[in-house]
């Protein structure tokens, strides 16, 4: 949706913020810049620009830094922290043009898959007011499909992205680790961690995209590899392009629903010529407990700043230092943050790294190996992207296995630091659901490819709740 | 009962390089609290490091120096522990790759030389410092130091008395300031050093249960605390009780040790590799560069002194055992014909003088150029040796310069024979009975009248020429 405007970019964002405020019982932000955005929107009326988005409203998750503006990164321990530094990915897209309107609610330091763990409160999906999000990236996911905001930032360490996008029903992308600059990004897994755009359309990512990748010397991890154009390709024939079908994957326990639309999905890239080739990918049941010990692992050390010393939260009323760190550390984080920190503390112990942490490094290559074989011949590899659609706020409750394995199909490609999407494919009683295109190191352009040519032919992107506008 | 005593070092050199090891903030010493931080020395969320390849280098220095492995891929590795003055909660460390591995180095120690193993030398950023003493009830954190190089000397366990250790860590600090990778300032803090102390029956192979004494930073602490130490380990053992795996804190005002933390209290870092940062990879050009601009090292210089300018044994090695000396030598030496008078000069008067102020040679106000100018005027008879020492004093009060000393207070040596006669012939007249017991036999006398004569003209009487026109006139 982000196209030439005829009405002024002044009254582009004030509707957008009537829009927030009309739908704030979806509690999508956590903190807006309203007046900053509109003293942006008149600058751009005085004097045009002919940036690339320039005057687009984007809704960037809160865990980019942004200078100046309130950064919580959905915890209380940050419910005060005014960054003196933006993420890079904030700057390329302001220097794009894009007008930040706000922060966007999420899971705490990203951990969770339903925007349920956030201190700021429950995300509401657009399409039932009872239903998650998704996470972490729920608060951006919920923005673009209330339609408040054309496009949003999201982040994905293990399906951050492409879940919420497959539960809220739009399109969502996790580039290849390395393309975006982590710089100012709040670390949850330092090595999974990747940022990338959602909106309602593969183009619209790929415009957004554009914008957020550079080779950034501040993040060592940052890939020096040319960026290409990725509109470029959107419109190549898929005729003799492979499509990898995992047999590994066991389907066996979803719902029919959720079967049958990624089956008719695959149909309708087959019609368009392209080709299902079954691939082998033996170390993928692994991509679960492989990811509970790595991510937890580096979330633990990166955490650890959280101190109450030097900013953020700290607790009132302490004796001495260590009641310093223990109360504030207490207060400061919820029940899912303080389960990772523990998680990994206990697999990097002495005595537990060789069993755990160093056997999840390897098992993690292994996984990464099926894929470079499994690549050898085909193109893209399709999966649904989640077991279901929306759930009930509050139905998984108190297990955070069954919370985990929201991330089933999603945790491998984060682990193979390959490029993913979710795009919606279908609906189920009233309930968006997606499909996964996972991407060859470096190939965005093809997976954006197979979106795009997939949204030319169904309409399932532009579907909408009931009372939200396209 | 007979003890061995066994020791091994961890020295923390602080690397020299402008700016941090993984941030832009500069590494000055002695800045107003928490002015050299930046972001990422603040562990501000978000932040990333960059590794400062200079660093790299430095370390480079020292593993080619001490005939090490160079690891051309090393790896950065987090310790994970919290402290007020550790920003991030962990410490960016080398843990599985190091840098360097496997060198040696030569000490001596009275009568005797030995090599000294070392296990590993390996890059980690500094911590801030917290200030206890400032504000009441509260402590205060200085970010300054916090991200600044280090290079984790670690010797072996080969170390046998407390006078080794100290030989051992003069010669890493004479090595790190050759090599220009540390000013070796122990008072700032630019060198510290962690001692690992156990003793075991003579003889015996196993090694005994070590107490690390922490954060020393003077030879002379050095050598207290660890003999303290062993005394107190044999005292132990000797009553029959046994020394325990712990961490000792040296109190430099007591003479003694005191326990910080033992093995069970001990923190689990929880080491693991720093997703931040790509192993570290240097180049077969790298490090041929590097091979190649390795400067000159003390026993190189020692060599050279000797066999190339002639200087004795022992001029040679108190020259080149410091890189302050060594340099003075050097550029002076440039400055005139004769480094041997020069080197005479440095060993005798100038030491002296160092001795007496108590600095180094790059602290007092002797520049090079003065230096070597003054040899010069004493090497082409302007002036004369003693007139020499006069005017180093000058120099060494005022640093104004030499020729000007000269100029202005004239003391440009006689050389003129027949001036000197005329005077010579003056004190001959006026001390006759000098003269007589003299020629009496009484030879003693000679210096009577070269001291008159140089008392006339104000000591620039040019020595050689008194005695020659003294001995002709008083046949």
């Amino acid at each position: 949706m982000i196209s030439h405007k005829e009405i002024s970019n002044k009254e582009v964002i004030q509707e957008v913020f009537s829009l927030i405020n009309q739908f704030q019982d979806l509690n999508t932000f956590i903190t807006l810049n309203e007046e900053n955005s509109i003293k942006k929107a008149e600058e751009l009326d005085n004097s045009p620009s002919n940036l690339p988005l320039a005057g687009i409203p984007i809704a960037q998750k809160d865990l980019f830094c942004t200078e100046g503006l309130r950064t919580t990164c959905g915890s209380n321990i940050l419910n005060n922290f005014i960054p003196p530094y933006s993420a890079t990915v904030i700057e390329n897209l302001e220097n794009a043009g894009c007008i930040s309107v706000g922060k966007t609610n999420m899971d705490e330091f990203a951990m969770g898959s339903s925007n349920e763990t956030s201190f700021f409160g429950n995300v509401i999906n657009p399409w039932g007011k009872d239903l998650v999000p998704g996470g972490s990236s729920g608060g951006a996911a919920s923005a673009v499909a209330a339609g408040l905001v054309p496009a949003a930032t999201g982040t994905d360490t293990g399906g951050s992205i492409r879940q919420p996008a497959s539960l809220c029903g739009i399109t969502g992308i996790k580039p290849t680790y390395g393309r975006v600059s982590r710089w100012g990004m709040i670390a949850f897994a330092s090595s999974l961690d990747q940022a990338g755009p959602m909106a309602r359309t593969a183009e619209d990512c790929a415009l957004m995209l554009n914008e957020m990748c550079s080779h950034d010397e501040k993040d060592t991890t940052s890939l020096d590899n040319a960026i290409p154009d990725f509109e470029e390709n959107l419109n190549s024939s898929l005729k003799g392009k492979k499509i990898g079908i995992v047999k590994d994957l066991d389907l066996s326990n979803l719902d029919n629903d959720v079967v049958e639309i990624y089956q008719n999905s695959l149909k309708e890239f087959e019609s368009m010529g392209a080709e299902l080739v079954d691939i082998s990918l033996p170390h993928l049941s692994l991509s679960v407990p492989t990811y509970y010990v790595v991510a937890p692992a580096e979330c633990s050390s990166n955490l650890s700043r959280f101190d109450g010393v030097k900013f953020g939260m700290r607790s009132e009323d302490v004796k001495d230092l260590e009641e310093l760190y223990v109360k504030t550390r207490s207060e400061g984080f919820g029940n899912e943050v303080k389960r990772r920190i523990l998680i990994g503390s206990y697999v990097l112990s002495a005595g537990y790294y060789d069993a755990y942490y160093k056997k999840a490094q390897q098992v993690r290559r292994l996984i990464k190996n099926d894929f470079d074989n499994a690549f050898k011949k085909i193109d893209v590899i399709m999966t649904p992207t989640t077991r279901g659609p929306a759930f009930k706020i509050g139905s998984k409750g108190d297990d955070p296995i069954q919370m985990y394995l929201e991330d089933l199909f999603t945790i491998s490609a984060n682990l193979a630091g390959l490029p993913a999407m979710s795009i919606p494919n279908g609906n189920i009683e009233n309930k968006p659901i997606g499909l996964q295109i996972i991407g060859n190191f470096l190939d965005e352009s093809t997976i954006l490819n197979f979106a795009h040519m997939f949204q030319n032919e169904t309409n399932w992107h532009m579907h909408t709740p009931e009372g939200i506008k396209q | 009962m007979s003890w061995e005593t066994v020791i091994g070092l961890e020295i923390h050199v602080q690397l020299s390089t402008k700016s941090k090891l993984f941030s832009g903030g500069s590494t000055k010493f002695g800045a107003e609290s928490n002015t050299h931080v930046d972001l990422i020395d603040m562990g501000l969320p978000g932040v990333l490091p960059v590794a400062n390849r200079e660093a790299f280098y430095k370390a480079i220095r020292f593993g080619l120096a001490t005939g090490a492995n160079i690891n051309q891929t090393s790896s950065f590795d987090r310790k994970n522990y919290f402290y007020p003055d550790l920003p991030k909660g962990y410490q960016i460390t080398q843990m599985t790759q190091p840098i360097v591995e496997k060198g040696s180095i030569k000490i001596t120690v009275d009568d005797y030389d030995k090599e000294i193993n070392i296990t590993r030398a390996h890059l980690e950023e500094d911590a801030g410092k917290s200030i206890h003493d400032m504000f009441e009830g509260e402590t205060g954190v200085d970010l300054n130091r916090a991200g600044t190089p280090l290079l984790e000397i670690v010797s072996e366990p080969e170390i046998s008395s407390a006078k080794e250790a100290v030989a051992y860590f003069k010669a890493i600090r004479q090595l790190v300031t050759f090599l220009d990778i540390c000013d070796g300032n122990m008072a700032q803090g630019s060198m510290r050093c962690d001692v690992n102390v156990s003793i075991k029956k003579s003889g015996d192979k196993e090694l005994g249960t070590r107490a690390e004494l922490k954060n020393i930073n003077s030879f002379k602490f050095i050598e207290k605390a660890i003999n303290f130490e062993i005394d107190r380990q044999i005292r132990l053992i000797e009553n029959g009780e046994s020394v325990v795996q712990e961490t000792r804190l040296y109190d430099s005002e007591k003479n003694e040790t005191r326990s910080m933390r033992s093995k069970e209290e001990a923190n689990d870092y929880r080491y693991f590799p720093c997703p931040d940062l790509l192993p570290v990879i240097i180049s077969d050009k790298e490090l041929k560069e590097i091979k190649e601009n390795l400067p000159e090292l003390p026993e190189e210089k020692e060599i050279r002194y000797i066999n190339e300018i002639g200087l004795d044994e022992s001029e040679a090695k108190i020259i080149s055992s410091s890189k302050t000396m060594a340099n003075m030598f050097e550029a002076a030496s440039s400055k005139t014909d004769d480094a041997k008078l020069v080197a005479k000069w440095l060993v005798g008067d100038i030491s002296a003088l160092l001795n007496k102020d108590n600095i180094d040679i790059d602290e007092s106000n002797l520049s090079a150029e003065n230096f070597g100018i003054l040899i010069e005027r004493i090497s082409d008879g302007t002036i004369s040796g003693k007139i020499a020492k006069s005017v180093l004093e000058e120099v060494w009060e005022t640093a104004s310069d030499v020729d000007e000393i000269i100029q202005s207070k004239g003391l440009v040596q006689i050389q003129d024979e027949s001036i000197l006669e005329d005077i010579a012939k003056k004190v001959i007249e006026s001390n006759p009975n000098q003269v007589s017991a003299y020629k009496a036999g009484k030879d003693k006398l000679f210096g009577f009248f070269v001291g008159q004569i140089m008392k006339e003209t104000q000591g620039k009487a040019n020595p050689k020429a008194v005695n020659e026109i003294l001995k002709d006139l008083l046949k």
